[in-house]
């Protein structure tokens, strides 16, 4: 299968502290990818190498078969980043920001493109709201709605759900995984175990600069002792009870 | 490379449209840059201005163009706030990861900041109009007085980007303008500098505002500009040039 991303060798201090010390992974085309790891262990670091948006000290990058270095306007003309603050203008409607993306990548029917987007993310009856009355899920979902304007092939989400409520985070998860049905790939970074489990083909766990663990879910849980079997008596979490109480059901 | 370049100026009036939205959209942008100098003039001509000697007998003639310094020189902290706001939230980094011209972002501001200044100036301006003011200058010098005006809200725009740029906090972002705001409070702009104590006044005649506000006052009222005008001249461009040499190492750390 082709690889939407190679990273090898990958080194990034900041002043005297060396963040990453050689991280390697691929990640391969149409596939979610999951970079798990704790605050602070350079995840955001990763995504904004990869992203062009910062320069590393070592080692390669390839992001859809173009080098970030030599290539930086090949790779962004094929990703969209989603950061890891919504990056919306709060100021502006669903609408209009939708609109300002589609005029940015130089399409010739961005009210169009802004509709079908709406659409698309049930951000219709919100349109022309502006986004500082969103909800958190909503934001994000509009935020991720500009990303995937223009038809990116690799779109990053820099920790999507930090700072969501449940409902919310649930909303994203099911973008997400559209998303990966139609064929895009994702790489997706987060401090959720759940969510990794949840959403991820792969997994690398990133920790003390290096990638420790890489593998899918099946294989990550190899490594542990083999499962046995107990008797638990099954209580609802209080998220469940939550979500059942605001009468949203889990859609797993 | 190639479409990056041709497609600058498109996006850069899709940023224009963006900030111009944010200024239309927040009351407070249009009520410091236009409301505050007007109250400012209205207070000085009908309740400061018979008390002040300034050897003509209209106030509002005398007064205007350092009305017209203090409205650009509020509405430049708001550049300021804005490109400050962007650099906080992602929307920077939006941009600065699509294929677009970066440096479309940044003159995006720029660009905005001239056009809204130059809105307020022309409200300013018809209000003054409504008071009394009256100009027997002709095209020539009102194109003079546009481009002085352009020159000084470009060389404060890029003063206002540094600020935005290396800001850590919102305050600090527009406490900058303050004194440049104060500044023709100690120039020729409300009373003539003879008046002035001479520590004050030789400060007053020897800072960039009271040969601009001086130029202006000549073009308007038809005398000859003498040397103020590239004085004034000298003042904005060196102002502007060095403004925008800081500003763009500031840009460039930021977008590594």
């Amino acid at each position: 299968m082709e690889k939407a991303i190679e990273v090898k060798g990958l080194r990034k201090s900041f002043k005297d502290i060396e963040v990453l010390k050689g991280v390697d992974f691929e990640a391969r085309r149409g596939e979610i990818f999951a970079l798990l790891g704790s605050n602070g262990a350079g995840k955001t670091t990763i995504v904004k190498i990869l992203t062009t948006l910062l320069k590393q000290d070592g080692g390669t990058v390839v992001v859809n078969g173009f080098d970030v270095v030599s290539k930086p306007d090949h790779v962004r003309q094929s990703i969209s980043l989603t950061g890891q603050f919504a990056a919306v203008d709060e100021i502006l409607t669903g609408r209009e920001n939708l609109i300002m993306i589609a005029k940015l990548r130089h399409f010739t029917n961005p009210r169009q493109i802004a509709d079908d987007m709406l659409k698309r993310l049930g951000l219709t009856d919100a349109a022309d709201r502006r986004v500082s009355t969103y909800s958190g899920g909503m934001r994000r979902r509009l935020d991720i709605a500009m990303s995937l304007i223009g038809k990116p092939r690799l779109i990053f989400l820099d920790e999507p759900t930090t700072g969501l409520d449940p409902e919310g985070r649930n909303e994203v998860w099911k973008t997400v995984e559209e998303l990966a049905d139609n064929g895009t790939t994702v790489f997706l970074t987060t401090q959720y175990l759940e969510e990794a489990e949840q959403l991820a083909d792969q997994i690398a766990i990133l920790h003390d600069g290096r990638i420790i663990v890489n593998g899918t879910l099946a294989e990550l849980k190899k490594l542990f002792p083999p499962a046995k079997v107990e008797y638990v008596e099954k209580q609802p979490t209080l998220e469940e009870i939550f979500l059942a109480i605001i009468g949203k059901k889990e859609e797993k | 490379m190639e479409t990056l370049k041709r497609h600058f100026f498109s996006d850069m009036s899709v940023m224009l449209g963006r900030s111009m939205r944010h200024i239309f959209r927040s009351m407070d942008t249009i009520i410091t840059v236009t409301i505050m100098p007007i109250a400012f003039m209205l207070l000085f001509v009908y309740v400061f201005g018979g008390a002040i000697q300034t050897g003509t007998d209209n106030y509002v003639n005398y007064l205007l163009p350092g009305i017209l310094l203090i409205a650009i020189a509020s509405g430049i902290a708001y550049t300021a706030y804005r490109l400050f706001m962007d650099m906080q939230s992602g929307i920077f980094e939006r941009f600065h990861s699509m294929p677009i011209a970066r440096s479309a972002v940044l003159w995006g501001h720029v660009l905005t900041s001239l056009l809204s200044n130059a809105i307020s100036v022309v409200v300013i301006i018809i209000v003054a109009l409504i008071m009394g003011f009256r100009s027997s200058a002709g095209v020539l010098s009102w194109l003079a007085v546009a481009g002085i005006l352009a020159l000084f809200t470009l060389a404060l725009t890029w003063i206002a980007a540094i600020a935005g740029l290396s800001a850590k906090s919102v305050d600090g972002a527009g406490a900058f303008s303050y004194p440049i705001i104060f500044l023709p409070f100690i120039s020729s702009a409300f009373v003539p500098t003879a008046s002035m104590p001479p520590v004050v006044r030789a400060f007053a005649e020897n800072q960039p505002v009271t040969s601009i506000v001086d130029t202006i006052r000549a073009l308007l009222s038809n005398q000859p500009v003498g040397n103020d005008i590239w004085v004034a001249l000298a003042w904005c461009l060196g102002i502007l040039i060095v403004a925008y040499l800081f500003a763009m190492r500031a840009y460039k750390r930021k977008a590594a």
